[in-house]
């Protein structure tokens, strides 16, 4: 079995985002790694495939800079290759084009049993991709999956719903997003960083992918307005010395809710 | 020209309209033009309840028979399109059934979606949507450049909901299309999870754990405090993605807004995913051992202190009131 996993490099949220002041959007410099949100699709991926016994996986991602580290931690994971499209003109793109640059990769790699991608992208959140992507493929798809299995040409999805979860079944070849903690994404090990150095990366291009790029001009949007969302005021901080929760009954006590 | 024809997605639950899909049509309402609601599944239940908030056609698919809202939804939308009522503007709530019907339609109608907003004005043939980014902190203002229909989802609670004055809508039906492939997934069996006490996005009080609880047993406190108090349990995606709770109980960007008259926050350090979701809240209490962590930037009382300790003893004295 076949399995493609979506996989965004983005910077480190550990770092506090900014805005490129020039173009109003999410400054994308410096060193990206694998978003954590993908590295359950890239684990999910290769549990199917290991119990499915033959097969690999392949990852597709989409970086305006020719970036390729938080790929390379999906290949240490076990995954094994990678196709990278990096054209500058990318930049700026929305959901919709990173959609259809996505799934003319996933053509690229050819005939996948299974896609898989993460629900949302830990920094743009647009939440949008890959059912777009599902959508320009033609492909069935099924969102929010917090266990998937393969049978025989099936994918059997619990779906996680408001009120709880859907049992869902499609025949493959299909899209699937996965849900943070499906599974535990396993550590790459240093046999796996090592061996990650030396699969291949294929770098392509919009064109090369036969998608015109649009970036900004053809995004559709424009950003008219930054502004500061109004602060809350500052409360009261206090240290615990033993006696802080007749704070907080005085506090609830002031708002008439006991 | 101008914003003349809006849609909204409507939805239903236990035969009522959820609160999303009346925010959105009193919102729509007061855009101006003809207010439409479009519901993915039987729409006759709700239709008087839709129509009362604005819309005045209330297109209705009929039972899905098994298939995912998203390619049926969109399908459906695209061929009343394609039949002649062009709308502006479409409005979508931004959940699992909105997100993925406005995503397939991006696809068909080849148009842009802008999603996660949470405020829209029309702007001359044309539309404005703000947007919070980290955490809420800033607000980006993105204007439709290309032509309509304008593709929008809106965050949960950005809009007061009202009714208005006109009486039920008229049910138009819009049957789903053959699909195709895009059609495999079929739904085999329904899970409800059960939950006692009010909703997690309607209580008046909410109290939510996270990492800092430690283990899952300690989530316990948690929920007492809530029943105490006569509020809901809530939890920060980290303890949901360690299984320590239902998904059902997730607050933030990928859970639940809520906006309660108070929020108390035990051993969560204040991540924007979780922000996002709880910064709405009246007043907020956040009990955390760490001193620098982001949630004391919008508590209005900090506890800098164990959960462990804090806790109990918050539990106990309410206890013997």
């Amino acid at each position: 079995m076949n399995v493609i996993v979506c996989v965004k490099q983005i910077p480190d949220p550990a770092q506090p985002g900014e805005l490129d002041p020039s173009t109003n959007t999410l400054k994308r410099e410096g060193k990206l790694i694998l978003d954590e949100s993908d590295s359950y699709g890239v684990e999910m991926a290769l549990q199917l495939v290991d119990k499915a016994g033959e097969g690999e996986v392949s990852l597709i991602s989409m970086a305006p800079n020719g970036e390729v580290s938080g790929l390379r931690t999906a290949l240490a994971m076990g995954a094994a290759k990678a196709v990278l499209v990096s054209d500058p003109d990318l930049a700026g793109s929305d959901a919709l084009t990173t959609a259809k640059v996505l799934a003319a990769a996933a053509k690229k790699l050819g005939d996948a049993d299974l896609i898989i991608a993460a629900t949302e992208s830990s920094d743009g959140y647009t939440g949008t991709v890959p059912e777009q992507m599902a959508e320009v493929l033609g492909m069935p798809s099924i969102t929010f999956a917090k266990s998937v299995a393969v049978e025989g040409g099936t994918v059997k999805v619990a779906r996680q719903t408001e009120a709880g979860y859907d049992e869902v079944e499609c025949p493959t070849p299909a899209l699937v997003s996965v849900t943070a903690g499906v599974v535990e994404p396993r550590y790459p090990s240093f046999k796996g960083i090592m061996a990650a150095k030396s699969k291949p990366v294929e770098e392509v291009t919009a064109a090369d992918l036969g998608v015109t790029p649009v970036g900004w001009a053809g995004a559709d949007q424009q950003i008219v307005d930054v502004a500061q969302a109004p602060a809350r005021e500052a409360g009261e901080i206090i240290e615990d010395e033993g006696e802080a929760h007749l704070k907080i009954v005085e506090f609830l006590e002031g708002l008439k809710v006991i | 020209m101008g914003i003349d024809n809006i849609w909204v997605f409507a939805q239903e639950t236990n035969g009522a309209a959820t609160p999303a899909t009346l925010e959105l049509l009193t919102k729509a309402r007061s855009l101006g033009g003809t207010v439409s609601a479009f519901v993915v599944g039987d729409g006759n239940a709700i239709a008087s309840t839709l129509g009362e908030y604005g819309a005045a056609k209330v297109y209705s698919t009929g039972d899905l028979a098994g298939n995912l809202p998203g390619a049926a939804g969109a399908a459906a939308m695209k061929a009343v399109i394609d039949g002649g009522d062009r709308p502006d503007l479409i409005m979508f709530p931004q959940n699992y059934e909105g997100r993925d019907i406005v995503s397939r339609l991006s696809v068909k109608l080849d148009r842009t979606v802008l999603t996660n907003n949470t405020q829209v004005e029309v702007d001359g043939d044309s539309l404005k949507v703000t947007t919070p980014v980290f955490g809420g902190e800033q607000l980006v203002t993105t204007t439709f450049t290309g032509e309509g229909p304008f593709l929008a989802a809106f965050r949960p609670k950005s809009f007061e909901p009202a009714p208005g004055d006109a009486g039920a809508g008229e049910v138009v039906s819009a049957p789903v299309p053959d699909l195709g492939a895009t059609g495999g997934a079929k739904v085999t069996a329904v899970h409800v999870e059960e939950t006692t006490g009010p909703k997690l996005d309607e209580a008046a009080v909410v109290v939510a754990g996270g990492r800092g609880l430690g283990q899952s047993e300690s989530f316990e406190m948690v929920e007492s405090l809530a029943k105490l108090l006569k509020g809901a349990p809530g939890a920060s995606r980290a303890i949901v993605d360690a299984g320590w709770v239902p998904y059902s109980m997730q607050v933030g960007q990928t859970g639940k807004v809520v906006k309660p008259s108070v929020y108390i926050a035990a051993g969560i350090s204040g991540a924007t995913q979780h922000m996002v979701g709880m910064k709405g809240s009246k007043n907020i209490i956040a009990i955390n051992k760490d001193a620098e962590a982001p949630i004391f930037g919008v508590a209005d009382l900090g506890i800098v202190g164990d959960v462990h300790k804090v806790m109990p003893k918050l539990i106990e004295a309410l206890q013997g009131r």
